[in-house]
């Protein structure tokens, strides 16, 4: 326990937990998301987002971004990230339809039980992560040299780079943008009618089938605009990198009430806080624990999240 | 609504695959049926017949492979490996499948979902190490057979404790949260000096006997005394189980797996048999965990990562959910074949995969009645099925020798040269087979499809420049696959729980009656 370590770094340790939520919280959104509407834990999300940043960092290779070239000028930078952010996008929208698809559509018509929807989740997740392992690389990948990490201004102690600033930037505008589209458009009202009630929905004359794919897809782009963030913020990626990103953001969705789309926000900003305080305080060793502990502690105490879950109804 | 108002299971939704999957299903369980009730009705020393024949021929199985390898230099053929021990495989796949025996009673009788057991069978194997090793920091260096017990009771502990607080969590939040307890073991294995970080620790005692000449009994290079050993526990246990099963813990496994909030209704106690399921589990996985540990004399927290977990949740998915005996054909499907195919001899390797797939094309295909007459089905399979063997194991070892040996003199074209030709003459010979029955397209739709299949099966491994390392680096992203397979065709598994089996059925067919749809 070493809790001057904790007050002496506080505001720097507040501003990195503050932008790794930022990404926690966009991967939440595409559990939330599905879980909404299908009361399902969709598994494979974390492979739906290590889909994008393969899919960024290939962008950034055929580019000619490599990992030992200099540092570019900043508009190429621009450029280059919003092409990295369009491909990761389509990619992990695209693997988010096909896991739909092949791995949860089927079941759906068979009325499965909701363990087999999970087990067919759990394949699908070592099935794309582990072609990822086998097919291109089993080590870490690393991203290249985008950003100069450079501090802009200090705040509270803390010194807030440019990388912070642009990947907290984009998770909110983003994060905006899909709670405009599920409260405003007619497509969110069709995502927010299937969750209250499928077949009263079906009935209205909401086509189910197509309003889940577009939640899926929905959810692959926020993963997709994630990775990209990820990438920046990490510089690193692996086949397997979505095991722990996908349980933690699992866990901010469920801290802020899965299903609640302003929770998962909540959710991954408090769990990027917490996990970066805790680590200063009991070691960065034990880093990936905390988010574990916490989880089971939400479970325990406060298993509907913070803001309960809203997108549908209540849990059964 | 009763069950004679409902519809007949409608022939209805999904896919054409899905349809010849359920047709499957049908027909097997009434051939099963059959014969299950026929041999039901043998007197009962009869019917352990079988099982004893089995039970003697897999203790005998190291033996004999030990024999021949000494007489003729090569173990068993077709299902002995070659490459590597055969005993230490057969102890490997009985350790998986105590693992899953142990992980059916939570996932399949109780119906929790477990992604943490890997959890357990650390904490088994670490108990052992820690309190045996004279290496180890506690250095108590108590012989196995005091560890073994330690590590069964901690197991159990581990699993009270994991299953108290979450327990009361649904399906499939107590996945995830099992999922992350199986992680903080491994982390809490890799930082904590006591146990060994990352190097692990070594020195594990080995059960106590010695041989005839004043030799360990347990020693290093024979491992068919662990497995003989390992083989012991899992009869115990089975039969442990099995009564489990049948008394009242077992029904009240049954009625929550089944509907848990009926069960609670009933006056089950829901969550104590769960923290039961948990507790009995965890501790199956602490003595396979123990058993483990001594026969590795060594251990690290590599061993028992998430995938380890998975592999284990494979073994009972594609085994058979809840089915005891269909666990264990998950656990050889998991560990066995992977290391059957590794530095498999070329010339077996085709004839192994043929028989498999040409198996289960023969299955798939025969099931679409109405699409020939049998005879043209049966030939345009056979024909397709064997003409894609015969291309596969010429072609490839050419293949493979030209890559090997020449380096690469662009074999792809050859492979695809000849390809090409021969499925050109196996589209004409099935096209006169299928003119002949009046069947033209769909008899040469077949050929392909066998041709094909067989095909790829029989090639893969001459793609992969070293056939074991391909196969064993494949091997988690195969069980992926398969477990999205047997989610959508077979959830029940390859041999089912009769009583699981017909549960699913029953939602099917609410589905085709358009209740709950």
């Amino acid at each position: 326990m070493d809790f001057s370590a904790l007050f002496d770094n506080f505001g720097q340790l507040t501003a990195t937990g503050f932008t790794q939520g930022a990404i926690y919280a966009l991967v939440a959104l595409g559990y939330t998301l599905v879980y909404g509407v299908l009361r399902l834990i969709n598994f494979a999300h974390s492979e739906v987002f290590v889909t994008g940043t393969f899919a960024a960092i290939l962008t950034l290779r055929l580019v000619g971004v490599g990992a030992d070239e200099a540092v570019p000028s900043v508009a190429i930078v621009i450029a280059v990230i919003l092409a990295a952010m369009v491909a990761a996008m389509a990619a992990s929208g695209a693997t988010a339809l096909v896991v739909e698809r092949i791995a949860y559509r089927p079941l759906r018509k068979r009325n499965a039980p909701p363990l087999v929807f999970l087990i067919s989740a759990i394949g699908a997740s070592i099935a794309i992560s582990e072609a990822f392992g086998v097919f291109y690389s089993r080590d870490n990948v690393p991203v290249g040299n985008l950003i100069e990490p450079s501090t802009q201004f200090e705040l509270f102690g803390a010194s807030i780079t440019n990388q912070m600033i642009l990947v907290v930037v984009a998770a909110f505008g983003v994060m905006i943008l899909l709670d405009t589209i599920i409260n405003r458009t007619r497509l969110g009202r069709g995502i927010r009618a299937v969750a209250m009630d499928p077949d009263a929905a079906a009935l209205m004359g909401v086509n189910k089938d197509r309003v889940i794919a577009w939640t899926f897809v929905l959810g692959g782009l926020m993963a997709g605009v994630a990775a990209v963030l990820y990438n920046l913020q990490f510089g690193v990626t692996k086949f397997n990198a979505g095991f722990l990103l996908g349980l933690k953001a699992f866990t901010a969705a469920v801290l802020g009430g899965i299903g609640n789309l302003r929770g998962a926000l909540l959710g991954g900003l408090l769990l990027g806080l917490v996990e970066n305080w805790g680590q200063a305080v009991i070691g960065s060793q034990w880093r990936d624990v905390i988010a574990f502990v916490f989880l089971i502690l939400v479970l325990m105490f406060r298993p509907t999240g913070l803001l309960g879950e809203s997108l549908g109804r209540a849990r059964a | 609504m009763t069950q004679d108002t409902l519809a007949p299971p409608a022939p209805t939704t999904g896919s054409p695959l899905l349809r010849v999957a359920d047709a499957i299903a049908d027909r097997r369980s009434a051939a099963m049926g059959s014969f299950r009730s026929r041999f039901g009705r043998l007197p009962t020393p009869a019917r352990y017949v079988p099982a004893a024949i089995l039970l003697i021929v897999l203790v005998l199985l190291p033996v004999w492979d030990k024999n021949l390898r000494s007489s003729t230099g090569s173990g068993i053929p077709v299902i002995g490996t070659p490459n590597t021990s055969f005993s230490g495989v057969l102890f490997l796949v009985g350790a998986f499948a105590l693992c899953a025996i142990g992980l059916n009673v939570v996932v399949g009788f109780a119906g929790l979902l477990d992604l943490g057991y890997v959890g357990f069978y650390a904490v088994g194997a670490y108990t052992v190490s820690v309190f045996g090793s004279p290496s180890s920091d506690l250095a108590t260096a108590y012989p196995w057979l005091i560890c073994v017990p330690i590590g069964i009771a901690i197991a159990m502990v581990a699993g009270v404790i994991l299953g108290g607080p979450t327990l009361r969590l649904r399906g499939d939040y107590l996945a995830i949260v099992t999922l992350g307890f199986g992680e903080i073991v491994r982390l809490a294995a890799v930082n904590t000096s006591w146990l060994g970080n990352r190097s692990g620790i070594s020195n594990i005692p080995k059960p106590p006997g010695e041989k005839a000449d004043g030799s360990k009994l347990f020693g290093v290079v024979d491992i068919t005394p662990f497995y003989w050993l390992i083989l012991a526990f899992i009869i115990v246990i089975l039969v442990l189980i099995s009564n489990l099963e049948r008394s009242r813990v077992g029904r009240a496994w049954l009625a929550i797996r089944e509907d848990e909030d009926a069960a609670e209704l009933m006056g089950v106690p829901t969550f104590r048999f769960k923290l039961w399921a948990f507790a009995i589990g965890a501790a199956v996985g602490g003595i396979s965990g123990g058993i483990f540990a001594s026969r590795q004399g060594f251990i690290n927290p590599d061993t028992f990562d998430v995938l380890t977990s998975i592999l284990f949740l494979a073994a009972v998915v594609i085994g058979g959910s809840g089915n005891k005996f269909g666990v264990i054909l998950g656990a050889v499907i998991v560990v066995y074949v992977p290391e059957r195919l590794r530095g498999f001899d070329e010339s077996l390797f085709g004839a192994w995969f043929v028989v498999l797939i040409v198996a289960l094309l023969v299955a798939l295909i025969s099931q679409r009645k109405k699409l020939l007459s049998s005879t043209a089905r049966a030939i345009a399979t056979i024909v397709g099925g064997l003409l894609g063997f015969v291309v596969a194991v010429s072609v490839g070892t050419q293949l493979h020798s030209i890559v090997t040996d020449v380096g690469t003199d662009n074999p792809t074209r050859l492979l695809v040269g000849a390809l090409v030709l021969v499925a050109i003459a196996g589209i004409v010979l099935t096209r006169l087979i299928g003119l002949a029955s009046g069947d033209g397209p769909k008899a040469v739709a077949l050929f392909l499809g066998a041709f094909v299949t067989v095909l790829l099966g029989a090639i893969a491994p001459y793609v992969f420049d070293e056939i074991g390392d391909g196969v064993q680096a494949l091997r988690y992203f195969a069980f992926g696959i398969a477990l999205i397979v047997m989610s959508v065709f077979r959830p029940q598994g390859l041999l089912p729980n009769r009583r699981r089996a017909t549960e699913l059925a029953d939602r099917k067919k609410e589905v085709a009656a358009g209740v709950n749809a």
